[in-house]
């Protein structure tokens, strides 16, 4: 316990930087689950295994002696593409079920996709290359190269998602889509696929998480369990239905989760997570920027 | 989703000349034969699987009871199913003088505490979002238990032995055997408990709160009452079933409680049912019976020397995970109401048969 009063203010320092770093994979988890529920109101409790599942692919593609960058951007393609079949062939029917039911079908995709993974991958832990240098950043005490690469990763993320809705017709009419499924279908957008984009974006979106997770926790069927629990705790902090919460939430989440590391140990972290996700749901459900819902009786 | 079944006459035939009630009692009567003949005709092996039901049975109808009737969707019940295991192997372990049979009892009431304690900030989260605190309770469960502030207790990441008991008044069984009898009858208590409660004035507040809440709270039902009630009791009977789990195992371990824990309680009361009580023991069959038949399945499918492309999604597709998630996902599909679901239509079909005099063929 006291570690942390006690801290010396370059440590303290150092765990804000570290836990921002690690803020970026959480946003990017954020990131993806607010763009599925934004459309449908869906929590995607498989949006980590389908993070997981592509890292495989990058792996494997690495593997075969592709450079990392371009293994990396093959592995978005595949992203992309599993996201968007994803909503194709399953989560589609399933858009007026209610709840219950959608939960059982996130979590049929879980157990698929995580089962899936382990008989064609296996259990073992596999280390996963980061492209940064492996030295520290500049000769800083503070990041390491891997870090700094997870925040510019993010932020170029971000920003690509921003310009991607703002500033393009296809952005416009998901946009269109997912406010107002009515008119949109009547001004000729076809909404489904819409839908079907935004579940293979998120899927992209995952996947760069996972990518930059996997060098940090290392790659195992399970290793996107804790990051998934972070990443609704940022989403949820942010508000569940806005994006720039989601950015903002995932560092938030991820200085706190090192800060409480600090304080009460490491072993403890995700009950860090479980605590913020019941405090924020119980105290302010609609986060930081989320819209309050009211309901019509 | 499930609705409460219209009560039927008691007195109006349903199949072969005899009443509802008549046939619910010979089924009864029959089960109990069959119960106490079992742990003679089966193989050890066999009889703990079947063990093992029972015990998953009382596990999914507590969930059942809080899902299936008030609608608060949880996936964290593993929780409570690790509360029980963890007391009954602390109190067996570290405690002198309790025996074994008054674990159970015990294991269910701090169960039903903790349960009732985390209904009340349940009350603020409604479908998805309670589904996904009580989701990542069930992921921050291992690593709760592992703690070391607690590692005298509960044996840190290596959790607990026990031993199986042994049968009482020097009866000839073996340990087993025992277990099984133990565990029907924890059975019976538990499935009473539950019919008793949902069918009367407290099943119907339950089932009034799921399906409208606010109507309900017009209607002058407490529905905070009722949902943290119902989380209490749901507890409890989990609690109880962890419990007896631990006797079944002669171990606890943080790891067995993972996040796939609770998913397997919730891949069981779909299957099974959402809102049956008979459904449940057949969600925990399946819950039981898949993991074997899916590594006999992958065995069998790697004898076949397939084409090597073939056999490796064959395998894949064979292990229970990806069998279970595609049951699921089939299940919501094209069955909503499990197996329950087809129990109410092969009643509803018997009954109108028997309400419609035959005709003859024109």
């Amino acid at each position: 316990m006291p570690a942390c009063f006690a801290m010396p203010g370059t440590e303290l320092l150092h765990q804000v930087l570290s836990g921002i770093a690690n803020g970026g994979i959480y946003a990017s988890v954020a990131l993806a689950l607010v763009m599925i529920y934004q459309a449908t109101h869906h929590v995607n409790f498989a949006q980590g295994e389908m993070a997981m599942f592509s890292t495989y692919i990058a792996l494997l593609l690495i593997n075969l002696g592709l450079p990392y960058w371009v293994a990396f951007f093959l592995t978005l393609v595949f992203a992309f593409v599993f996201g968007l079949g994803i909503e194709r062939l399953v989560v589609r029917w399933f858009n007026a079920s209610p709840v219950l039911s959608v939960v059982a079908v996130f979590i049929g995709l879980l157990l698929i996709i995580n089962g899936a993974a382990g008989a064609e991958f296996d259990y073992t832990i596999k280390p996963f290359p980061s492209p940064f240098p492996s030295n520290a950043w500049y000769g800083s005490p503070f990041m390491s190269s891997h870090e700094v690469g997870m925040i510019s990763v993010t932020l170029i993320v971000l920003a690509a998602v921003f310009v991607f809705f703002r500033f393009t017709p296809l952005g416009l009419a998901m946009r269109a889509a997912a406010q107002n499924p009515a008119s949109s279908r009547l001004v000729g957008v076809r909404v489904g696929w819409m839908l079907a984009l935004g579940w293979g974006l998120a899927g992209l979106i995952g996947a760069v998480a996972g990518m930059m997770a996997a060098h940090v926790v290392y790659l195992e069927p399970n290793m996107m369990s804790g990051i998934l629990l972070y990443g609704f705790a940022a989403a949820l902090i942010g508000g569940i239905d806005n994006p720039w919460g989601a950015a903002l939430g995932g560092p938030i989440v991820g200085v706190l989760e090192n800060l409480a590391g600090a304080c009460i140990g490491t072993e403890l972290k995700l009950s860090v997570a479980l605590v913020t996700i019941i405090g924020v749901l119980t105290v302010r459900p609609s986060g930081l920027f989320g819209r309050t819902l009211v309901t019509r009786v | 989703m499930a609705t409460l079944d219209t009560p039927r006459p008691a007195a109006a035939p349903l199949f072969a000349g005899l009443t509802f009630r008549t046939w619910g009692l010979l089924a009864l009567v029959l089960l109990f034969v069959a119960a106490a003949v079992l742990p003679f005709s089966l193989t050890n092996f066999r009889l703990s699987q079947v063990t093992l039901v029972i015990i998953y049975s009382i596990a999914l109808l507590g969930l059942n009871i809080l899902t299936g009737f008030n609608g608060q969707i949880s996936l964290g019940h593993g929780a409570f199913f690790a509360i029980g295991g963890y007391t009954t192997a602390i109190l067996l372990t570290k405690v002198t003088g309790i025996p074994y049979w008054a674990t159970v009892p015990i294991a269910g009431v701090i169960s039903a505490g903790v349960g009732f304690l985390v209904g009340w900030p349940a009350l603020r989260l409604e479908g998805l979002y309670l589904a996904l605190a009580t989701f990542a309770l069930a992921v921050a469960t291992p690593q709760i238990l592992k703690y070391k502030a607690w590692d005298d207790w509960t044996g840190g990441v290596q959790g607990i032995n026990l031993d199986k008991p042994g049968a009482p008044f020097g009866l000839p069984l073996n340990r087993d055997q025992w277990l099984f009898y133990f565990c029907f009858a924890w059975a019976v208590v538990a499935f009473v408990i539950g019919w008793n409660l949902l069918r009367g004035r407290t099943g119907r507040a339950m089932v009034a709160v799921r399906d409208h809440p606010i109507a309900a709270a017009t209607m002058g039902v407490n529905t905070a009452r009722y949902k943290t009630l119902t989380f209490g009791v749901s507890a409890m009977l989990t609690g109880v079933a962890g419990s007896l789990a631990a006797l079944w195992t002669e171990f606890v371990s943080p790891d067995s409680f993972d996040v796939f824990l609770s998913i397997r309680f919730l891949i069981g009361i779909v299957i099974g049912g959402v809102g049956s009580i008979p459904g449940v023991v057949f969600g925990a069959f399946f819950i039981v019976i898949v993991p074997n038949w899916a590594s006999d399945l992958s065995n069998w499918v790697q004898t076949l020397a397939l084409p090597g492309f073939l056999s490796r999604i064959l395998v894949l597709l064979s292990s229970p995970q990806v069998l279970f998630g595609m049951a699921l996902i089939i299940c919501v599909a094209l069955l909503p109401g499990g197996f329950g679901g087809i129990i109410r239509w092969l009643l509803r079909v018997i009954e109108r048969d028997a309400a419609t005099p035959t005709r003859p063929p024109s």
